[in-house]
């Protein structure tokens, strides 16, 4: 066959193949897998057209570590220790293909796809999960303090006639027969008011002495009343979190609520010895299980534990159960970290999200199709070729790049089947612009493509700058529609401009035509 | 089928018109903006809440109203969006973060969390599941602010060098340039206008834009400066006028497939991408309309401008001629 250069047909050819082979994973996993195959091939799923967040349903976090404790050597490595651990506790919680990477000096991004409960992950990943046991100071010791504090709050506001504005707001204090043992309970309605108290006097260490005031986790109703128990703990921090060796949910760990979940620590065989030496020489006094200054339960020692086990018990659900043992499990952050950015996306606007994409994309391409064929006829055919194979180098190019598909990406491959059409508009026009001027067909299909080509060049150029500065300054989903739009760009000057070029080649060469069909 | 051809439309002698048109288009989109303190801005940029639900029943928005300041967020804005019983909450994280403990019972620690609660006191029965949540916390809007300023600065930096380099002569880079600013500020207009969110998908559409717009006056220049060549005798107006007219067909057709593959998103798109279809949409519009009213306009304007300053010379005499480092 005259007419093409045989390197030109070789290499469309070779294009067309790699295309194809970059394609086949994707379409083999979305379209011919079970659920179940797909979770279970890791190799296939490394070389296919990724879902992003927004399609998917999930997570999309950034942390914020807090370094203002830690000199500035330490930084770096404490943040990766943070991610480390992080890594750890999310993989254990069993998401799949969790994205945890560092980002500047002090943030931390973190993508969980398929996520439903927000608020688990929130204390997956949000948590410092810092676990203390600690002794409670007894009531002779606690009432001391809480004069100290009365006495330092009444002296602020002297003409005031409350001479105890602390212990005023204590409904029980120490009292067991009400079931608060060690602390105060306090009243819902006044516990911000405690908390603005005793906000008010932290600066004052001497006041506390070596006792810190941690609230209970939970609410506890006594009487017919709702409120929150303040414990009154030693500074000193009997054995520390990092002597948990292991953490387990259980079900059988409360006798007061049988099935009820609850989490099971062992020590480290230090931490054992420690815990059995603390335990006998406390035995009556209340031992507090601290996590993260929060006080999960205090219960009285009965006799020297050797086993090296103590449990958490308390009102949990499953959830927050297993969330807890995995953050034990996998070990305290060393700085404390805060959500500073969070978007998260319901697998139902992810579904709806792909399904409305589809959609406006068959209809642009619909659309476009039939304009082309309408508008240039014969030549129309040409073109919409060439949209064809636009696409599908695309979604190879896409592939090959191991990309991410998100909205705004799909709505960037839309783009490009609206601006796809532009190349074949300018090149066209200008072939019936010579046809026009008397040109034979073979000299008016030259001179289109020559005068054309630099037009097209030209203005695709300008489109990708604009592309790559969107990928360069964009986050996530914008950089998926910086992604498409460039490779739809690339895309369309090679199909639109060699590919139909060919075409018309081979058409040209074949026989004499007197007229063109555009 | 060819409709536009051998057009010979006087634009060039009709720019004051254009000049009008746009001149006070440009005063009503920045009237607006001024009277609104600038674009509304998205949570992306100012920090906050939002989220975005779905509930199984139709409900009374003055109930959702009044279940989200029983909990004690009177200022949190209720918009009903799409076609489903769904809502947008936008809420300060402030307020959120505040009011959790003390207001709701428990530690609720996600705004979502919030709603569900306050729905469940105040409209028992009626369910409600989370369609998406963003919350930004101040730094990072500031950031993210800063970032997007940064990358329009550059975008446009670079689009100037790239012009500037393909058709030398200051003319028609800035010119161009010009339009661009055109196009950007009366999408931004038409949004101030429609009280619309500015967010960072609709900062993207917005640098899509800007690049469209030039693709489109590139596409004129182009043949400006092939007409130029071949009819050197011409006046400088009357070669760009001509230019114009050859190549309105193209404009118009790639304005009208592009614009067809937009409202395809923006009508059925569905609510996360419509922001960014509509303001394509208008950008589309406005680019397509300043490659032909406006930016050869100007460079006409500007070189008679130029012309009557250099007293004793004919009009039109002189030309600049783009000399390209590569011919077309």
């Amino acid at each position: 066959m005259g007419g093409i250069a045989r390197w030109k047909l070789i290499l469309v050819l070779a294009v067309f193949a790699l295309g194809a082979y970059y394609l086949y994973p994707t379409y083999r996993y979305y379209f011919m897998l079970s659920p179940e195959e797909r979770a279970a091939d890791r190799d296939l799923r490394s070389k296919i057209i990724h879902l992003g967040l927004d399609l998917q349903g999930g997570m999309h976090v950034i942390l914020e570590a807090d370094l203002s404790q830690v000199p500035a050597e330490e930084a770096k490595d404490a943040l990766d220790r943070v991610v480390e651990i992080l890594r750890n506790r999310v993989d254990q919680f069993g998401v799949s293909e969790p994205v945890i990477q560092k980002q500047g000096e002090d943030r931390i991004l973190v993508d969980l796809a398929g996520v439903l409960s927000e608020e688990d992950v929130r204390d997956l990943i949000g948590k410092t999960a810092r676990l203390e046991f600690r002794m409670c100071k007894p009531a002779t010791v606690a009432s001391q303090v809480v004069d100290r504090l009365d006495r330092a709050l009444a002296a602020r506001t002297p003409d005031t006639t409350q001479a105890r504005p602390l212990s005023s707001k204590f409904a029980l204090f120490y009292n067991s027969q009400y079931g608060v043992p060690t602390g105060a309970f306090v009243t819902e309605a006044d516990i911000p008011a405690v908390n603005e108290l005793l906000k008010s006097l932290a600066a004052d260490s001497l006041l506390f002495g070596d006792t810190d005031l941690f609230w209970d986790h939970e609410t506890h109703t006594i009487g017919e009343v709702k409120g929150k128990i303040l414990h009154f703990v030693d500074k000193t921090i009997e054995i520390p979190g990092d002597q948990v060796a292991n953490a387990e949910r259980r079900f059988d760990l409360d006798y007061e609520r049988p099935n009820a979940p609850g989490v099971s620590i062992t020590f480290s065989n230090r931490g054992a010895t420690r815990f059995a030496q603390v335990t006998k020489a406390n035995v009556g006094n209340h031992l507090a299980i601290v996590l993260d200054n929060v006080v999960r339960s205090a219960p009285v020692i009965r006799e020297a534990i050797r086993g090296g086990r103590a449990s958490i018990t308390g009102s949990f659900t499953d959830q927050e159960s297993l969330v807890l043992a995995t953050v034990l499990r996998a070990g305290a952050l060393p700085l404390d970290v805060k959500i500073a950015e969070e978007r998260t996306v319901g697998p139902s606007l992810g579904r709806d999200s792909i399904e409305m994409g589809l959609k406006a994309g068959v209809l642009a391409t619909v659309g476009t199709v039939l304009f082309m064929l309408f508008w240039y006829k014969g030549s129309g055919v040409i073109a919409v070729v060439a949209l064809a194979l636009q696409m599908f180098l695309l979604l190879a190019g896409l592939a090959a790049l191991r990309g991410t598909l998100t909205l705004p990406g799909i709505a960037g491959i839309i783009l490009t089947i609206g601006m796809a059409v532009d190349a074949n508009v300018l090149i066209f026009e200008r072939i019936r612009e010579e046809l026009r001027n008397r040109k034979t067909v073979r000299a008016a299909i030259d001179a289109g493509y020559t005068r054309a080509f630099m037009t097209i060049f030209d203005s695709n150029l300008t489109t990708l700058i604009a592309a790559l500065v969107l990928f360069q300054y964009g986050t996530g989903p914008i950089k998926g529609f910086a992604v498409t739009l460039s490779i739809g760009l690339i895309a369309n000057m090679l199909s639109a401009v060699l590919v139909t070029r060919m075409i018309f080649d081979l058409i040209t060469s074949r026989r004499r035509l007197e007229r063109l069909s555009i | 089928m060819q409709i536009l051809v051998n057009t010979n439309f006087d634009f060039m002698g009709k720019r004051r018109w254009a000049y009008l048109v746009s001149g006070m288009a440009t005063l009503i989109s920045i009237g607006s903006l001024v009277l609104h303190g600038g674009p509304r801005l998205s949570i992306d940029f100012t920090g906050g809440s939002f989220v975005e639900v779905r509930f199984d029943q139709p409900v009374n928005i003055a109930d959702l109203r009044s279940a989200m300041e029983e909990v004690r967020l009177p200022s949190a804005e209720i918009q009903k969006v799409g076609t489903e019983n769904d809502y947008i909450v936008r809420m300060n994280e402030e307020e959120v973060a505040k009011l959790s403990r003390e207001a709701l019972g428990k530690e609720i620690s996600d705004p979502f969390g919030v709603i569900q609660h306050a729905v469940g006191k105040r409209m028992p029965g009626v369910g409600v599941s989370l369609r998406r949540q963003e919350t930004v916390g101040p730094k990072i809007g500031g950031e993210l602010r800063n970032q997007s300023i940064k990358a329009v600065l550059v975008a446009l930096v670079l689009l100037l060098i790239y012009i500037g380099f393909r058709f030398p002569g200051l003319s028609y880079a800035v010119c161009a340039v010009v339009a661009l600013f055109h196009d950007v500020i009366l999408t931004l207009g038409v949004f101030s206008l429609l009280d619309r969110e500015v967010s960072l998908t609709v900062l993207a559409a917005l640098l899509t834009i800007a690049g469209y717009s030039i693709n489109d006056t590139i596409v004129v220049y182009d043949r400006i400066r092939e007409e130029l060549k071949a009819h050197r005798r011409e006046p400088l107006e009357q070669v760009i006028n001509r230019s114009v007219n050859l190549t309105l067909s193209r404009t118009m057709l790639t304005g009208l497939t592009t614009i067809m593959a937009v409202c395809a998103l923006y009508f059925v798109g569905g609510t996360v991408i419509h922001d960014f279809a509509l303001a394509m949409l208008i950008g589309i519009l406005w680019g397509t309309y300043s490659s032909v009213f406006v930016a050869s306009s100007l460079v006409v304007s500007w070189e008679n401008w130029r012309q009557s300053r250099e007293p004793g010379r004919r009009r039109g005499a002189r030309r600049p001629t783009p000399e390209a480092a590569r011919s077309a």
